[in-house]
């Protein structure tokens, strides 16, 4: 029993050394830009498989737009520009941080107006239930 | 017990979210809204892959309302488009250019002689360069461009018969 269970263990050990190893081949030539390459990928969204970044993609778009991404890093373009570059065609959707934008003001408040009025509806509930229990208490008096 | 207004709160909270859970059936989150709508359809330049000594390009379309239909070989989808394009090719009496995505040339032709050609022009895109510069992302995608050259219409995925009647058929009276 707990020889299978070791082995089950190192078996997954294992596999997940397997993937690092996976990851590690995929790293090209210039290491300052695969560097900038990775750190940029991880901030825009593959769009054939949309919960995956593009560092982690394997579809083949997500290859083409890596490589897009190394040769406008070669160019010499700013993150900031290759990042316009893909909104321009693919629009803010690439982009996992959405800009604070006119059309994404309720994505960015929805949580916070939330929030207070969750807080606002304690205060009230709150003051309520120390009124009943005031008024209780001068009853018993 | 008294009705008081506040009993209604419960209902109205269901209510708004009920509202917000029946839009979000009808939204189909792999139609992502192109960028490019209005924008001037980017140029490109490339050989036949019909007869290699003459080019298409985009700026030459000026002055036509045209069709751009990416698709590949490999795509079941275009498969299942296939047909209405044929259709189209007859009915509608505009360019349909044709972009092979990602494909090799033996493979686009082949299935086109097997299938029919519904293209009047067919070009290849062989490394999807031409398709990052469209915003394509799931083939097969269709652009509609005006005779200005600026892009009207992005249809994601098959055209359906619903789509031509309703939608591309109307808008492609309208431009021209």
């Amino acid at each position: 029993m707990m020889k299978k269970m070791f082995s089950i263990i190192a078996l997954a050990f294992f596999l997940d050394f397997n993937g690092v190893g996976v990851n590690a081949q995929t790293i090209g030539n210039d290491p300052a830009i695969e560097s900038r390459l990775k750190a940029l990928s991880q901030e825009l969204r593959c769009l054939v498989c949309q919960n995956q970044t593009l560092a982690d993609s394997t579809a083949p778009l997500a290859e083409d737009l890596r490589r897009e991404i190394r040769e406008l890093i070669a160019k010499g373009m700013t993150d900031e520009e290759i990042t316009a570059y893909l909104v321009a065609r693919y629009g803010d959707f690439v982009r996992y941080r959405p800009p604070l934008k006119s059309q994404t003001a309720i994505l960015w408040a929805g949580p916070m107006i939330l929030l207070f009025a969750g807080f606002g509806m304690l205060l009230i509930t709150l003051r309520r239930r120390n009124a009943l229990i005031a008024n209780d208490k001068d009853a018993e008096e | 017990m008294k009705f008081q207004l506040k009993h209604l709160v419960p209902l109205s909270i269901f209510l708004v979210l009920l509202g917000f859970l029946m839009v979000g059936l009808k939204l189909d989150p792999h139609e992502v809204p192109s960028p490019l709508i209005n924008k001037p359809a980017p140029l490109f330049e490339q050989k036949l892959m019909t007869d290699a000594n003459q080019t298409f390009s985009v700026g030459k379309m000026r002055g036509q309302v045209w069709l751009l239909n990416v698709w590949a070989s490999w795509c079941t989808a275009c498969r299942q488009e296939h047909p209405l394009l044929m259709k189209m090719s007859q009915e509608l009496g505009i360019p349909l250019v044709g972009l092979d995505y990602k494909d090799t040339d033996t493979e686009g032709l082949a299935v086109l002689n097997q299938f029919g050609n519904p293209y009047s022009t067919l070009v290849a895109d062989v490394e999807g360069r031409v398709g990052i510069d469209y915003g394509v992302y799931g083939v097969p995608e269709t652009y509609l461009i005006d005779k200005a050259g600026i892009i009207r219409y992005k249809q994601i995925g098959p055209i359906t018969e619903e789509v031509l009647y309703s939608t591309l058929i109307p808008l492609i009276k309208g431009l021209q």
